[in-house]
Parts: structure tokens; sequence; C-alpha cells
């Protein structure tokens, strides 16, 4: 593109804890929002569970950063894909993710919802449409 | 290690005068933050610092200053969501200077 806005893809494959990847995936999206880059997050395989309703950390110990994932609306970050076989694959459904939204500027600040149900067909598609994938 | 004394109590900061251990906060570590900046705080501070302490308590994230300027903007009404309200209030940047008093880590997503 010429404007200077590159399509960032960060792709989550991996659980939010027992090691830093979620986390620190997360902190370089939110940098990345500083650039105003068009950037979408993709989870899948064990990447799912990072955005889980109602996590409880606290028998591991690890800080329960989840509610982050919350304030990814409010950094402009509204293209969330969830891989629909890795759900299934793992006994899960959309009612078993947070409810992450955004609210759309050029409709009244409607709150929208930010996730996306894909297959793994229209994920390798959408893979092919980016700039830069980055996965973890 | 350094330290700031906040009503004989010694509270431990970073190398940029952040507070290390968050639970150590309580409102005149603010105060003491301000005098050592030499920033006046009077109420309008209070209503940027409280609300980041909202904000992280919710979001476990110190917000980038555009994300602050935006919920600002929406909590607090257009005249007080704008830069240059925050810049006059929080001269080294609302997001670095009043996250740092308000005991919070240094905003994720500020470069």
């Amino acid at each position: 593109m010429s404007d200077g806005i590159k399509k960032f893809m960060f792709v989550n494959t991996k659980a939010p804890y027992g090691t830093v990847y979620a986390l620190e995936s997360l902190e370089v999206v939110l940098i990345s929002a500083a650039f105003d880059q068009d950037v979408s997050l993709v989870f899948c395989d064990d990447g799912v569970f990072q955005i889980m309703d109602k996590q409880n950390t606290e028998a591991s110990g690890m800080k329960n950063f989840s509610n982050a994932y919350k304030a990814l609306g409010d950094y402009d970050i509204n293209k969330l894909y969830v891989e629909k076989e890795s759900l299934e694959e793992r006994g899960l459904t959309l009612d078993s993710l947070m409810d992450l939204t955004y609210e759309d500027e050029d409709d009244d600040w409607a709150e929208k919802p930010s996730i996306n149900l894909v297959s793994r067909a229209e994920l390798a598609d959408l893979m092919d449409q980016q700039d830069v994938v980055i996965s973890s | 290690m350094a330290t700031i004394t906040v009503e004989g109590k010694e509270v431990e900061v970073d190398e940029e005068g952040y507070l290390v251990n968050l639970s150590d906060w309580f409102p005149e570590v603010a105060t003491e933050m301000a005098k050592i900046d030499e920033v006046e705080m009077g109420d309008d501070h209070w209503d940027i610092i409280n609300f980041l302490r909202e904000y992280y308590e919710e979001y476990q994230i110190a917000p980038a200053v555009r994300v602050l300027t935006k919920a600002v903007a929406k909590k607090l009404g257009k005249e007080k969501g704008n830069s240059k309200y925050l810049y006059e209030l929080f001269p080294y940047g609302p997001g670095k200077q009043a996250c740092k008093f308000a005991g919070l880590p240094k905003p994720t997503g500020c470069v």
C-alpha cells in the first residue's frame, strides 16, 4: 500500500499461562496500535484459550491478564478471528469466549462484536492477504 | 533500589520513578511524586489519576495516551478529553506522568 499502512496479523496459538507468549504477544499488539497500522488477531489451536471467559489463575499463581483483551477495542483493534475448528476440537463454542466488543466511530459509537468465527480455509485466505504475519 | 519517603514510609521506585510494588500506593504517594516533578495537584489532576486507577483495575493495563484521551472524553466530557488539556495537567505526558502518580506501570503502547 502506498500510504504506509501495512496489514499486520498476529497469530496466537498457545495457551495463556505456562509460557509468556500470550502476554508478550498482547503487549506487542497494543504497542503496534500506536503506529496506526491495520492490525488483526487470530486465535487458533490452544490460542483460543487466551480469550476464554471467566478465567481464574489463582491456583497457578499467575496474574490474570485476560481483561486486557477487553481493552483492544479502545485501541481500535477490532478484527479478532477465532478458528472454528480449533474451538470444536476443544469442545468450546463462541459462548465459551469473552464478550469482546468495540465502538464503531462511523456508526454513532454503536457497540459491535470484535470476534469473527472463521473456518481454517477462510483463515488461510485472510493470511494470504497480509503484509506481515507474526505467530506465537 | 531508589525510594521516596511519604509520611515517614519508604516506598520503592524504579529508575524512572514508577512504583515497584503497585500495592504500595496511597494518595499521598501521588502528592509526593507530584512535588518531586513540581506539579501542583488539584481536583482536575485527581480526576485523571482516579480514572487511571479504575481503568487499570478493570483492564489490568495502563492505557496509552491516545486511549486515555478518548476514554476521558467519553467519561468526563470533550473539554477534558483532549491532549492539550491533559498535557497542561501533566506536562511530562499524561500517559507517563499521570500513570506514575497513580502508581501504575508505564503505559502499554506509549512509545
